[in-house]
């Protein structure tokens, strides 16, 4: 082994390590920001190990790319506001995706369309640039959803289904012909990565905004299981290891979130859930709710001892976590307690919640996890609810006609009194109505759950 | 290329991961995912060899657009894990450095 080689291996070696311990270190908060930072340094070296290897010899493409990556790469790190994140991070998969499929590509292309390509390296290609090109488009119409480019109600037409599994299969088919034959006419390989661009499309478009987590989830296994996929194509150990570590992340996340919502992988990707109202489900008839003024608001929440806030997608949508910790500040000024209650699939991707609530200085042991806090909401004096629907859906646990019965949600309707922030009272997702509107001890408050809480922390500070 | 030791490589990192990430706390999902996307961008290192070596034109092109678009995210990826990270505060630190 050539020195050169070794100092490669050494380099990938020590990048692998780094990125484990990188990961590693994120489960604990604060040693995380230090394990990241080993973990870019892993990075470094890998690059640096590549830039010395063989057959390098044109600098020029390099230099070109890595400039134009680091010039559109670094505003997307350093000014994209926390709110943005979903779409972010569905953009980061289609960027990974379009590296690792390329790649294939050229792969392909280079070794004479195919003609010297053995049938485990084809397999290897063939899964590369099949996942790589349904993540591309996938992640691209989740990035649409997410960004309000496109509806984030679920787009379905007659049929839909059976267009998307024929292209699978169709695509599934080439992928076989091509291991069995890697010589085959090359219009195989490039159908085949045309037909994964498409399923992408057809296999995103139907899903709607409140499933976005297991989307998001899942998109990023796949743009990690397509990284590990070009390692074995070109016989690369650290791409393997740093594939099967982001495919290994991706799938325990959307295992995660789909539990978290009841349902299975695949309900959530064929099942268009939320297309047609549900017929059985609990209508508000007979059923009035209880509107309440800021000003009795605020009084209840001074003079609360324990108030636990119950995030969701509304409060995102409305930029409010900054009024969320004055009020909670105010709050604890008169001696109360404020926690927070994070449901698993609460926003648009997994963390969504924490993350905002971090950005807005609320220190993070005072987010607290479905399961921990459950039980304290019959401690609680109020329980908050800001934008949050169907994860505070007490069918969930006691209306077995419910679509979303059996999903974990948060007792919330177990506190003293609820206090909910709402827009107005058109139902959340899917158009299940929520008997916890209806029941004795909430109170709605309806507007902007940024002027609501304006107006709330403005009336707090006249009773303290 | 493909050899039976890559497979051992890829179960047994797949393995690895999923002891050390089944223990990350949901608090930390979102950068969980963003450092996860940072460190697949090491696909950066198959788009140089692609960039940069004696393969023909349309190669080299393919392999710049990829090297551009791992780049992004190993840029961005890593940034942005950092930024987040750098908020989550504990209560006894929070208070000290606000605005």
């Amino acid at each position: 082994m050539s020195p050169r080689t070794l100092f490669i291996e050494a380099a990938y070696l020590a990048a692998s390590i780094l990125f484990i311990l990188g990961l590693r270190s994120l489960t604990i908060p604060d040693k995380a920001r230090r394990g990241m930072q080993l973990a870019a340094l892993g990075m470094l070296l890998a690059i640096v190990g590549t830039l010395v290897h063989h057959e390098v010899v044109h600098y020029g493409w390099i230099l070109a790319g890595l400039a134009l990556g680091s010039a559109i790469g670094y505003p997307l790190g350093v000014y994209v506001p926390m709110t943005a994140m979903p779409q972010r991070i569905a953009i980061s998969h289609m960027f990974g995706a379009v590296a690792a499929t390329l790649v294939g590509v050229a792969e392909y292309w280079h070794l004479g369309n195919g003609a010297e390509v053995g049938r485990g390296t084809m397999a290897a290609l063939g899964f590369e640039v099949l996942f790589g090109a349904l993540t591309i488009t996938g992640s691209f119409m989740a990035f649409g959803k997410l960004q309000e480019l496109l509806p984030s109600r679920p787009l379905t037409f007659p049929g839909q289904n059976v267009v998307s599994i024929a292209m699978f299969a169709a695509a599934l088919g080439l992928f076989c012909w091509l291991v069995y034959d890697p010589g085959a006419h090359p219009a195989a390989f490039y159908g085949m990565v045309a037909l994964g661009l498409a399923f992408g499309i057809s296999l995103v478009l139907p899903i709607g905004g409140a499933d976005m987590p297991v989307v998001i989830s899942l998109l990023n296994s796949y743009a990690g299981l397509a990284s590990s996929a070009t390692g074995f194509a070109i016989g690369n150990n650290v791409l393997i290891i740093a594939g099967a570590l982001d495919g290994a992340s991706g799938f325990i996340l959307s295992i995660i979130m789909s539990r978290a919502m009841n349902r299975s992988f695949t309900n959530v990707l064929f099942g268009a859930f939320g297309s047609a109202p549900p017929p059985s489900a609990k209508t508000a008839q007979g059923l009035t709710v209880r509107s309440i003024t800021p000003e009795d608001a605020a009084i209840q929440l001074a003079f609360a001892r324990l108030v636990i806030v119950v995030p969701g997608y509304g409060m995102a949508v409305a930029q409010a976590q900054h009024q969320v910790r004055e009020l909670a500040q105010l709050i604890e000024k008169n001696g109360g307690t404020v926690l927070y209650a994070i449901h698993p699939v609460a926003g648009r991707m997994p963390g969504h919640m924490n993350v905002l609530l971090a950005e807005a200085d609320i220190p993070y042991d005072k987010l607290k996890e479905m399961d921990e806090i459950n039980d304290e909401f019959q401690n609680a004096d109020v329980a908050l609810v800001i934008g949050a629907n169907d994860v505070v859906n007490p069918a969930a646990r006691n209306d077995r006609s419910s679509p979303i019965y059996g999903m974990p949600i948060l007792d919330v309707d177990r506190a003293k009194h609820v206090i909910v922030l709402k827009r107005s009272m058109n139902p959340g997702f899917a158009g299940i109505e929520n008997e916890l509107f209806y029941a004795e001890n909430s109170s709605m408050l309806f507007g902007d759950a940024k002027a609501s809480l304006a107006k709330l922390v403005h009336e707090v500070k006249q009773q303290s | 290329m493909l050899e039976l030791i890559q497979i051992y490589v890829f179960v047994l990192a797949g393995f690895v991961g999923f002891f050390v990430i089944t223990r990350v706390p949901a608090l930390l999902h979102t950068p969980l995912m963003s450092a996860t996307n940072a460190i697949s961008a090491i696909s950066l290192v198959g788009s140089l060899v692609m960039a940069g070596a004696e393969r023909g034109l349309l190669a080299n092109v393919l392999g710049f657009v990829a090297v551009t678009s791992a780049t992004i995210n190993v840029v961005g990826g890593f940034i942005i894990t950092d930024r987040m990270l750098k908020m989550f505060k504990r209560a006894d630190r929070a208070g000290g450095q606000k605005k």
